[in-house]
């Protein structure tokens, strides 16, 4: 499969400490994107599922209760055929296994891939389709689809979106996001992420403009009254 | 054997024989609870604190040092009494008369007394020159004994930072006996023990001993005298928790004033504080808020504790240490833990007084310690950072359930073990002189072996590591021979009486020796082997340089590859110093701990093959260099657990530095993961970690702006230090450091 790194310590990725695979290839292109050296899946490196299982037990000792490992990317999904087996054998070996996903793709691979799951990290991005067409580039509809998939299968699932001013940092989306929360049993969660620009040398090293490069990261305040409306 | 203040507790064979441990056992209560019944300081504690924070205040205005008494020669009774406030105060005794005052012990070398005196713009008094006129000092003996190949060893800097300036220090007394038995008693047993030699036959080590004894007798004499100057008379065991405090806090201080050892270590007082704290509240004489004053007081006097040193030794352990270390928590051999309500105001005084490097606190970690105490050390570690941590469940199985740790890592049974102390050995200068056939490029000097350069275009790794064996065994055989001589000359001239009182009889020793550059030299050799390695040549034909292509497996990210060479190179060490016999039948041990020395260490080791520039900064202890880590935290935690602890018994130090939002999203996340990272790492069987929870940016400003910023502690390699306190060029390094972030 291909990776594009691995972060022996994530803490901010799924419950616990975390074993974080970060997989090559992504196709969105999402504005707000921070890995868009994660785009190319012709790029990375290439691990057999194997090899990143036998790497993430070399961490078991420090997953306690909680943790275990968590494949982000990049779309992981669209390596869903290798990412089963990467958590079978992390499931055998008794590791918690956590998927972080746009949720944006759907087939056999992939509901699969959700029976060896034991949380889904659901990047909504955004709660309405005009918004998901304009800033990610393709319909909302598949992800709403993914997380009927999740609830069937009552797949636990933390629904995480990138607070990003101008674009979603409104109250309408908070209350859209309690709205999801509400009518999916599956998502016993729900995280804002302010949105970040600590990715733009990235962006400048690829030679790609940032398309968000004048919005304003949001403020400390404005990211506790949102929270504070969930 | 009974007292009467001794009313209460439960009898064991401590009462036969002086036994602390079998008392701690019979008599301690295991607290599972967490932190919600610690009191707050109190309004005494708060005001004599702010007295104590004026006068550090005006210490640094000092440039470091309040006040020197050149008076006289430090020893127990030299000087009357000293207070803070005296009327406010409920644990007594300083070191000289005055606060932060410091004395001179001119026992170690009268030279170096003269020159931090003189640094400080003070002079020492005809009166302390004329009473060392005719007397040898331990620094004397050395250098009368030093062959020319020592000197060498040590002019080039490939030994360095040995105790033969200073006092080796790293000796724990077993301060709780005097609390425990009462002086008297302590001095009728060690009579005992001499009159026992009587019958044997005398030879060198055995008069050696009844001399030692006499003094060690002699010594505890005075250790009353001087608490008699401030008013107790511990002849007799400590009726109650003040009295063990105080008791213990006199033993400690006899031995600070009589020896101004490198590390003067406190041992395992708390959970036997304990027994007395929890003897009074029962009897309704003590509340919460009084035994947390009583811990209160008796941190403040050791955070005033200091010791005059010169500016050399500065270099080598920054930030003026005192390697107060007090171990905390650890199993029972029974499978309790030994945590009590006094670990935890122990660690309360990071709260109730505020952070601070001394005592340095430290954690003896098992996995099965309570989970509420873990939470507490995390929630400590990201509040303060000011505390380390250890791998109990490694030691245990090898000293039992009451040892301490001597300075940063060094694991000794309390009252009967101790250490020979012996800085380090620069193995990345080895390599490069190994490489120069015995040439050293930094120092221009010829030492060791004298063959060819090396030869070739690259270098090759089988050839480079048959040329670095013979470096290897020349040079530890060398060391073990220095440190003989040292130690001899200690124990001749400067012996720890007052310490050596406070142990049995019949001691075992061990002989720590150290290495600086490990990753370095990791690194430089997995470059040899993996990467191209051109040596550069200057004009008279020596190595200068090196020019390295292609990429190589670098110490820090979990690759065997490279992890499993610096594991080997302390197992050649270690059995090669093995070779030669130490003084005192002492056992070898070995540690990878640098203090802050990796700064002067660097500073005098030309450009190696791993790509560090001429004279730049080693990483500290057993680190992985700074920013060569590719795959995150726990990747090089896993490098650094992969040294053996049976290669290396004195210790492997290792710091870790992590921002606030990489460890978790919240506090109650960040204690939660941080517990996670020290049970995965010591399950792992690693020995040592310090924790630093901050960001590098809270650094940046206080280099820039010290008077904001007059208590931030950091760890560093084996202790905490106050950041202001180092020199400009360790607060460099310390900046440059790896700081664990996620992005």
């Amino acid at each position: 499969m291909k990776i594009h790194s691995i972060q022996s310590l994530g803490t901010l990725d799924g419950p616990g400490v975390r074993f974080v695979v970060f997989l090559q290839g992504c196709h969105l292109r999402c504005k707000c994107c921070h890995n868009p050296d994660t785009w190319d899946i012709t790029k990375g490196k290439d691990m057999t599922p194997e090899e990143l299982a036998s790497r993430a037990a070399r961490y078991k000792e420090y997953f306690g209760k909680e943790g275990g490992i968590t494949v982000s990317g990049g779309e992981p999904l669209l390596q869903a055929k290798e990412v089963f087996e990467l958590f079978s054998l992390c499931k055998s070996n008794g590791i918690n296994t956590c998927l972080d996903t746009s949720g944006s793709v759907m087939n056999d691979d992939v509901r699969k891939l959700l029976s060896v799951t034991d949380r889904v990290l659901l990047d909504i991005k955004y709660t309405n389709d005009v918004d998901y067409r304009e800033n990610v580039g393709c319909s909302l509809s598949p992800v709403l689809e993914f997380l009927k998939t999740l609830d069937e299968r009552s797949v636990p699932t933390t629904l995480r979106q990138v607070i990003i001013p101008t674009l979603n940092d409104t109250e309408e989306n908070v209350k859209a996001l309690k709205e999801i929360r509400n009518t999916h049993s599956c998502v016993d969660s729900v995280e804002l992420l302010a949105f970040r620009k600590l990715c733009e040398t990235k962006y400048q090293s690829l030679g790609i403009p940032f398309p968000l490069a004048d919005t304003p990261e949001p403020t400390k305040e404005k990211m506790a009254e949102l929270k504070n409306m969930l | 054997m009974m007292h009467e203040n001794w009313n209460g507790f439960k009898g064991g064979v401590w009462q036969d024989e002086i036994n602390v441990r079998n008392f701690i056992q019979e008599n301690y209560k295991e607290y599972t609870g967490d932190e919600t019944f610690l009191a707050k300081s109190t309004e005494r504690t708060d005001k004599l604190m702010e007295k104590v924070q004026a006068l550090f205040k005006e210490e640094r205005a000092k440039g470091g040092v309040l006040d020197i008494d050149t008076e006289h020669a430090s020893s127990l009774t030299s000087y009357i009494p000293g207070y803070i406030d005296e009327e406010n105060e409920i644990i007594v005794g300083l070191q000289t008369d005055k606060p932060l005052k410091r004395g001179v012990n001119p026992f170690g070398g009268i030279r170096m007394v003269r020159q931090a005196c003189a640094a400080y713009g003070y002079k020492l008094s005809d009166k302390v020159e004329e009473g060392f006129m005719f007397r040898t000092t331990h620094n004397d003996g050395v250098f009368r004994a030093y062959t020319d190949e020592m000197r060498a060893a040590r002019r080039s800097h490939v030994i360095t930072g040995l105790p033969d300036a200073y006092g080796r220090g790293r000796i724990i007394g077993d301060y709780r006996r005097v609390a425990l038995y009462g002086v008297n008693h302590l001095i009728a047993q060690k009579k005992a023990d001499k009159a026992a030699m009587a019958s044997g036959n005398f030879n060198t080590e055995t008069t050696r001993q009844t001399e030692e004894l006499f003094q060690q007798i002699t010594f505890l004499g005075f250790m009353k005298e001087m608490a008699a100057m401030y008013g107790c008379d511990i002849s007799e065991p400590a009726k109650n928790a003040r009295e063990a405090i105080q008791w213990t806090y006199f033993a400690y201080l006899a031995s600070i004033k009589e020896q101004n050892g490198a590390a003067m270590s406190l041992g395992r007082v708390s959970t036997f504080f304990d027994i007395y704290i929890e003897r009074d509240i029962a009897n309704g004489v003590l509340t919460e808020e009084g035994a947390q004053e009583l811990m209160d007081d008796f941190v403040i006097k050791l955070r005033v504790a200091r010791h005059l040193r010169t500016q050399e030794y500065n270099e080598l352990f920054g930030g003026d240490p005192m390697w107060i270390t007090e171990a905390v928590g650890g199993m029972g051999e029974d499978g309790r833990s030994l945590v009590t309500k006094n670990s935890f105001r122990l660690l309360n005084t990071l709260y109730t007084l505020g952070s601070s490097p001394e005592p340095n606190i430290t954690i003896l970690w098992s996995t099965a310690l309570p989970e509420s105490f873990k939470r507490f050390c995390a929630k400590v570690s990201v509040d303060t950072d000011s505390i380390q941590y250890e791998n109990d469940d490694l030691m245990r199985p090898i000293y039992g359930d009451d040892y301490a740790i001597a300075c940063c890592v060094s694991a000794m049974k309390i009252g009967k073990q101790m250490q020979f102390f012996g800085a380090r050995c620069n193995l990345a200068k080895l390599l490069l002189i190994a490489l120069n056939g015995g040439y050293d490029t930094s120092s221009e000097m010829h030492i060791g072996p004298q063959m060819s350069v090396i030869e070739g275009r690259t270098l090759n790794y089988d050839t480079v590591m048959k040329r670095f064996d013979k470096y290897i065994e020349w040079l530890m055989h060398l060391y073990v021979n220095t440190m003989n001589v040292i130690h001899y000359m200690h124990d001749k001239y400067a012996y720890e009486k007052t310490q050596m009182a406070l142990h049995d009889t019949d001691v075992e020793r061990f002989m720590a020796f150290g290495i600086a550059g490990l990753s370095v030299v990791a690194d430089s050799l997995s470059a040899i082997k993996y990467a191209q390695v051109r040596p550069i040549r200057n004009t008279n034909g020596f190595i200068e340089g090196f020019e390295t292509v292609g990429d190589f497996p670098k110490f820090g990210n979990d690759d065997d590859r490279v992890d499993l060479i610096a594991k080997d190179m302390t197992h050649r060490v270690i059995t090669e110093l093995r070779k030669t016999p130490t003084y005192r039948n002492a056992i070898h041990t070995l540690s990878v701990l640098t203090i802050t020395s990796n700064v002067m260490y660097g500073k005098n080791t030309a450009a190696t093959p791993d790509g560090r520039g001429d004279g730049e900064p080693f990483a500290p202890g057993a680190n992985p260099m700074h920013n060569r880590e590719e795959n995150g935290a726990l990747a090089s935690l896993n490098s650094v657990a992969k040294i053996s602890y049976d290669d290396c018994r004195d210790g492997v130090s290792n710091t870790f530095s992590i921002t606030p939002d990489t460890l978790g999203a919240n506090d109650e996340e960040r204690y939660g993961n941080l517990v996670s990272i020290l049970d995965g790492y010591f399950a792992k069987m690693a020995h040592h970690i310090n924790v630093n929870v901050m960001n590098r940016e809270t650094l940046l400003k206080a280099y820039e702006n010290p008077e904001e910023y007059p208590n931030l502690t950091i760890r560093v390699s084996g202790y905490a230090v106050n950041f202001n306190k180092l020199s400009r060029e360790q607060q460099r390094e310390v900046i440059s450091r790896t700081f664990h972030e996620a992005m």
